[in-house]
């Protein structure tokens, strides 16, 4: 049976000195393997719901399970740690630090997380050499090899960076939040075409982000914040 | 994570370089100041150490200190040698120094004196004058140098001097008639006598015998030499002279004694009180700098909150990568004070450099120029106190920003703003 790996029910957030409501999820499931495409505009809540899901907010009532952890229970540090074990993130643009090589990009998590450390290798050397096999199968062998700064490369190139950061050391779920939106449309494929098979070889949950309906086909399962989000006003 | 650090800072050097040296700046503004102050303070002590009373020709207490001991400016008037020989007999009296003033020799002043300057003056902590070559005058042309002098005009034993009449260093009066030779080199005592060309009062008296109302005698009229040793050359008048009591109870009645002395109007000064008088001049523009330094360093303070916070927005981005890879508000804020007290810290450390450097290469300057022996010291307690104070004021400085990002975070939450 496959385990749950994103599990929402009832959750409510709303910011405390304004008192506006931004997020009440009755139900959210996702199970392992899926490939979730989360659809809606912004200011839909998508924003709110990863930053719980991360556990920088936390919700004020109802249950939000993340591997079956309840993220409420952890104390701030802990959610930080359960953060970089369990999930990689790809964000819309700018996910490199312009000071570290494209390597020591793609290894930066395995200096705040162990479990993900030891996956990626026993040592420093074949935890380089796991970043470059990943950089390598996302077609960035040339910038690799000619040792380019991360602030020659293209968007495409910096994001596919990212997804290499996002995948080592295999984190159960990888979050997505609009990875493909400062692409070209054809490059837009041939990206989450890598990010999916890399993603199946990692074993990783994807939970895709998008206000881009379009790429919504390429999903089996599907969710939109206009349904999911049930906000009084 | 030090890593991490020095890697981000990298990437922002310029910045980092500015900062840095604007607090370096001003750390050595504010130490120097202090030790500049304390280096004057104790330059002008050491030289009179040991000295009770200065008497003088009537006139103010601060001026009579500057001519007799530091030879700044002129005494208005000469007193009389029967006043000198009464005080000196006096029973209360241990020792007197008389002196001399008003002739020069290539800048340096020439002071006339007898056998008890070499014997009784005391500078520092209560040292006695050495000589390093040589010994003290014996004969009427003797002379013994400071060792600035001799180091600065690279004069050795026997050498013959000419002094000139006046304290110009370009003085047109020459008593070249009669040249000087050097029997003695004082040791380095980083007080004025450094600068001093020593001489008998005889020799001073013999210097002007024929000359007559501060005029050179007529060619063909001046006394040779030989005449001269066969004269009588008992002073008439010195310019001051130095006090040393048996006791330092008398110091007030014997003070008050001179000040009201009815044969001639005469000055007694306590060094201290002078000194004392002289600080006191010289607080406000001590104040002011010492106002400016904490200010100057107030600037670079600010100036480091402002590239801390101004940066922040610019690291928005770099924070939330940080904190999507796990690195907690705890991480965020440790890299943000810990910037501050770096950045503050080196600029403390280049700041000690800076004012060691300068130290070192002004000191000669102001020892042949104004003869002021600046020591050099490390830094005493209380400027590391100071110092440690900064930096704390550096870790509260970096709080804010630190605060901010943390705030920054959560409104961020697992997005990067654009």
């Amino acid at each position: 049976m496959a385990e749950t790996i994103l599990d929402f029910k009832n959750v409510c957030f709303s910011w405390k000195n304004s008192g506006r409501e931004l997020l009440n999820l009755p139900e959210l499931l996702v199970n392992q393997h899926d490939h979730v495409f989360l659809q809606g505009p912004s200011g839909s809540g998508k924003s709110t719901l990863l930053a719980l899901v991360g556990g920088i907010l936390v919700s004020e009532s109802g249950t939000l399970k993340v591997l079956g952890t309840e993220i409420k229970s952890l104390s701030s540090s802990a959610r930080d740690s359960f953060r970089v074990d369990h999930i990689g993130f790809i964000f819309q643009l700018f996910n490199l630090l312009p000071y570290l090589s494209i390597e020591e990009n793609v290894i930066l998590p395995l200096s705040f997380s162990k479990i993900r450390s030891k996956r990626a290798g026993r040592t420093k050397v074949d935890q380089v050499k796991e970043a470059q096999r990943l950089l390598k199968a996302l077609g960035l062998g040339e910038q690799l090899a000619e040792k380019s700064p991360v602030t020659e490369l293209s968007v495409g190139q910096q994001q596919r960076v990212a997804a290499a950061r996002a995948l080592i050391g295999n984190p159960e779920l990888i979050i997505a939040d609009e990875p493909t939106s400062a692409l070209d449309a054809d490059l837009r494929h041939s990206f989450l075409d890598l990010l999916f098979s890399e993603c199946k070889k990692a074993g990783s949950t994807l939970l895709f982000v998008s206000h881009d309906s379009s790429l919504s086909e390429l999903f089996k399962k599907k969710f939109s914040m206009n349904e999911i989000n049930i906000i009084k006003n | 994570m030090i890593n991490l650090f020095v890697r981000s800072l990298w990437n922002r050097r310029s910045t980092a370089v500015l900062t840095i040296f604007s607090i370096s700046i001003s750390v050595t503004l504010l130490l120097g100041v202090e030790n500049i102050r304390q280096g004057v303070r104790g330059s002008f002590s050491s030289a009179v150490s040991g000295t009770d009373i200065i008497v003088g020709a009537r006139g103010g207490s601060l001026q009579l200190l500057l001519y007799s001991i530091f030879r700044i400016g002129n005494a208005p008037n000469n007193l009389s040698w029967e006043s000198y020989i009464e005080f000196n007999n006096d029973k209360r009296v241990k020792w007197t120094i008389p002196i001399s003033l008003g002739d020069s020799h290539r800048g340096f002043r020439v002071l006339g004196t007898n056998q008890n300057y070499f014997k009784y003056f005391r500078y520092g902590s209560k040292k006695k004058l050495g000589f390093s070559k040589g010994k003290s005058f014996s004969k009427l042309f003797d002379a013994v140098i400071g060792s600035e002098v001799a180091r600065n005009l690279n004069y050795q034993l026997n050498e013959d001097i000419i002094i000139a009449h006046g304290t110009g260093n370009k003085s047109f009066l020459k008593h070249d008639d009669r040249p000087f030779k050097v029997v003695g080199i004082l040791r380095p005592t980083g007080t004025p006598v450094d600068q001093t060309v020593h001489v008998s009062l005889e020799g001073i008296t013999a210097m002007h015998i024929d000359w007559e109302s501060g005029a050179p005698p007529m060619e063909g009229e001046s006394l040779s030499s030989e005449d001269i040793l066969k004269r009588d050359l008992k002073s008439e008048e010195i310019t001051s002279f130095l006090i040393g009591l048996k006791s330092k109870i008398h110091v007030f009645s014997l003070q008050r004694e001179i000040n009201t002395y009815k044969e001639e109007p005469l000055s007694a000064i306590m060094p201290g009180v002078a000194l004392q008088e002289l600080w006191n001049i010289l607080r406000t523009a001590e104040t002011g700098l010492r106002v400016i330094s904490w200010f100057v360093l107030f600037t670079g303070l600010l100036g480091m909150l402002t590239a801390l916070l101004s940066g922040l927005n610019e690291r928005r981005r770099e924070m939330a990568i940080l904190r999507s890879v796990g690195a907690g508000p705890s991480t965020i804020s440790f890299l943000l004070i810990f910037e501050a007290v770096f950045l503050t810290f080196t600029g403390i450390l280049f700041g000690l450099c800076f004012l060691y450097i300068t130290l070192f290469v002004s000191r000669p300057l102001l020892e042949t120029y104004f003869g002021l022996f600046l020591p050099i010291n490390p830094p005493s307690f209380k400027d590391l106190f100071l110092l440690g104070g900064i930096i704390l004021a550096a870790m509260f400085m970096g709080v804010i920003p630190a605060f901010k990002a943390y705030r920054q975070s959560l409104v961020d939450g697992m997005t990067i703003r654009l």
